[in-house]
């Protein structure tokens, strides 16, 4: 085995969109197993970051490695098929279906069996096994008829936790996984984040808000402000720092997430 | 057995059923059930729009994408045919051969607008689809050495599908088997046969794919779904079905010119045959093109016998002239879109639920 590389890295990596520099020369690695959790104000280039990292946006220079492979240039379904996978911020589903399809459609694309034209997709048991085994761990097994545009918030959200726990990648990103949940539903989340992490030995991205989250769920923070990377370290010591204190907290009061 | 015929994907409605089943019968025991040759034309023209609204739908109704190259492909299948017939006579074996090149050239002509411009917007593989069909219409009426120009091409069929043929002497309520009858069921064979399929490759692990890109097709990369292969895919089945479909109808009509395949005005029937009968449905088609093909062929006839009979009245007999159909036809196409915006299909398994 070799496990010399982190399982992800990013080397001085740098967008720029005209003259504005959105991720500025950050370079971080990610051990594996490992949670961490990124924080910085509003327009720190957090979610910019990710996209970087999971292929949406392409790096103006820098490096994105993953296993020690640079995947800098690799397209998203690329990076997906490699291990990398991806709750979005704002909610990002496929409205039109059912809650089981939804899920369906990540097992069905982890097989490799998007392009078998002539059997009935409802024939691949498995598939809809696993889309059912997966909505009971989000707990929305009971939804599974019902089409995702009629769903409420907080369970769209979760659904988009349950397609990337389909998907099961080795790096998991979760872009603000709990914002805009009921405050009985964000438990059920961070359980299965914790879950992900403790048992399935998988590497998570984090972006949050919230600090009792990251306290009690991150091994490592990182701090992005104005796009660069101003401080990392273990939890207690980087909400200590002053710079964050300032940067981060001091800006953006919880109230107003 | 005969869930899996339709893989899965019934009607779920029971006037739907109804009436699809009414189609089908009818079509089936048209030359029997329908005098004249009328009629008997307009059923082919039915089974085969069926097909070619069919093969639209899975481009519109289940991938999301705006063509407007659907007649270019019909065409081309159309002039492969025709062009084989002329060419090495009249035998199935130029049909088969014909049909396959009308095909493959549709596929690789798909293929290259599909990798050319569907990576970027949908607007812009729309525009490609209207500017290259309109190219090939004017390429079509000008290489009047190879494709008749506007006149188009006559040509001679297999003898054993012409009225000159009869199968046997006896007749069948009182319809003489002919090659014309023939002619009609291949049509109608090969016409259920390519439906079918479609309404297979839909429920298929790849339709729902299709589904799942026309959703969202930024999602559908990021788990892991190559977007512009899917579209690209989608598209060349569509556009090969449709050279078949253009094939059945250079078959049945001894004759393909560009107002009987590659007009803009077939491209907009197909549009709205679409719309009308619901989008996605694949069912839609058939409801569609049936519904719309007859209002075609015989709301004028309808309305001018209205017309003569109330030709007392000064302005109503006017607006029912004979020829005033299209403008009704019009109305109804609004009405229709307005009060079932997920077309006859759409509402009839609304109306269930």
């Amino acid at each position: 085995m070799t496990t010399e590389h982190p399982i992800l890295e990013t080397r001085d990596v740098t967008i720029r969109f005209g003259g504005h520099v959105a991720v500025d020369h950050v370079s971080c690695a990610f051990p594996r197993g490992t949670l961490t959790a990124i924080v910085g104000p509003n327009g720190a280039g957090k979610t910019t970051y990710f996209n970087l990292i999971s292929g949406q946006l392409k790096a103006t220079s820098g490096q994105v490695l993953l296993n020690g492979a640079d995947i800098t240039r690799a397209s998203v379904p690329e990076r997906t098929a490699r291990g990398i996978g991806r709750a979005f911020q704002l909610t990002n589903l496929f409205p039109s279906l059912s809650v089981r399809e939804n899920v369906r459609l990540v097992a069905q694309a982890k097989a490799g069996k998007g392009f078998d034209m002539f059997s009935m997709a409802d024939s691949h048991i498995e598939l809809i096994e696993r889309a059912e085994h997966v909505l009971a761990e989000v707990r929305l097994l009971d939804d599974g008829d019902r089409i995702v545009s009629a769903l409420s918030h907080g369970d769209q959200r979760k659904l988009e936790v349950a397609l990337l726990i389909a998907l099961g990648p080795q790096v998991l990103m979760f872009d603000e996984p709990t914002a805009g949940m009921s405050v009985d539903e964000v438990p059920v989340i961070l359980d299965l984040i914790r879950t992900l992490k403790q048992d399935m030995d998988r590497t998570i991205l984090l972006v949050e808000h919230k600090m009792d989250v990251i306290r009690s769920l991150a091994d490592r923070i990182i701090v992005l402000h104005n796009g660069a990377l101003v401080a990392e370290g273990e939890p207690a010591a980087v909400i200590a720092m002053p710079i964050v204190q300032e940067a981060y907290l001091g800006k953006v009061p919880e109230a107003a997430q | 057995m005969l869930k899996r015929l339709l893989s899965g994907d019934t009607p779920r409605s029971p006037v739907l059923t109804a009436l699809l089943l009414v189609i089908l019968l009818t079509l089936a025991f048209a030359p029997f059930l329908l005098p004249g040759t009328k009629s008997l034309e307009t059923a082919a023209r039915i089974c085969i729009f069926i097909v070619l609204v069919a093969s639209y739908d899975l481009l519109l109704g289940y991938a999301g994408i705006v063509s407007f190259a659907h007649t270019m492909f019909f065409g081309i299948g159309a002039y492969g045919t025709a062009l084989a017939l002329s060419s090495t006579g009249p035998s199935f074996l130029s049909i088969v051969w014909g049909s396959a090149a009308g095909a493959l050239v549709a596929a690789l002509f798909a293929l290259a607008i599909g990798l050319f411009s569907l990576r970027v917007k949908a607007i812009f593989f729309a525009m490609v689809t209207l500017a290259v069909a309109s190219a090939f219409a004017v390429l079509v009426s000008q290489m009047s050495w190879l494709t008749g120009g506007e006149d188009g091409l006559n040509y001679k069929i297999p003898r054993e599908l012409t009225p000159a043929f009869k199968l046997f002497s006896a007749k069948i309520f009182g319809t003489s088997v002919n090659g014309k009858v023939l002619s009609y069921y291949l049509v109608f064979t090969v016409a259920l046969c390519l439906f079918l399929m479609l309404l297979r490759v839909v429920n298929s692990p790849f339709g729902r794919t299709l589904q799942a890109v026309r959703d969202n097709d930024f999602r559908a990369e990021a788990i892991g779904y190559r977007v512009v292969w899917y579209r690209t895919t989608a598209t060349v089945m569509s556009a090969v079905v449709a050279a078949l479909a253009g094939s059945l109808l250079a078959v049945w009509l001894r004759y393909t010119g560009p107002a009987t395949t590659l007009s803009m005005e077939i491209m907009i029937d197909i549009l709205l045959m679409v719309v009308i009968g619901g989008m996605g449905t694949m069912y839609g088609a058939v409801l569609g093109a049936t519904l719309f093909i007859l209002a075609q062929t015989y709301l004028q006839g309808l309305m001018g016998a209205a017309s003569s009979a109330i030709s007392a009245v000064p302005v109503v007999s006017d607006l029912i002239a004979a020829d005033r159909w299209l403008l009704w036809l019009g109305v109804l196409f609004i009405l229709s879109v307005y009060f079932f915006p997920t077309g006859i299909v759409g509402r009839l398994r609304k109306a269930r639920a």
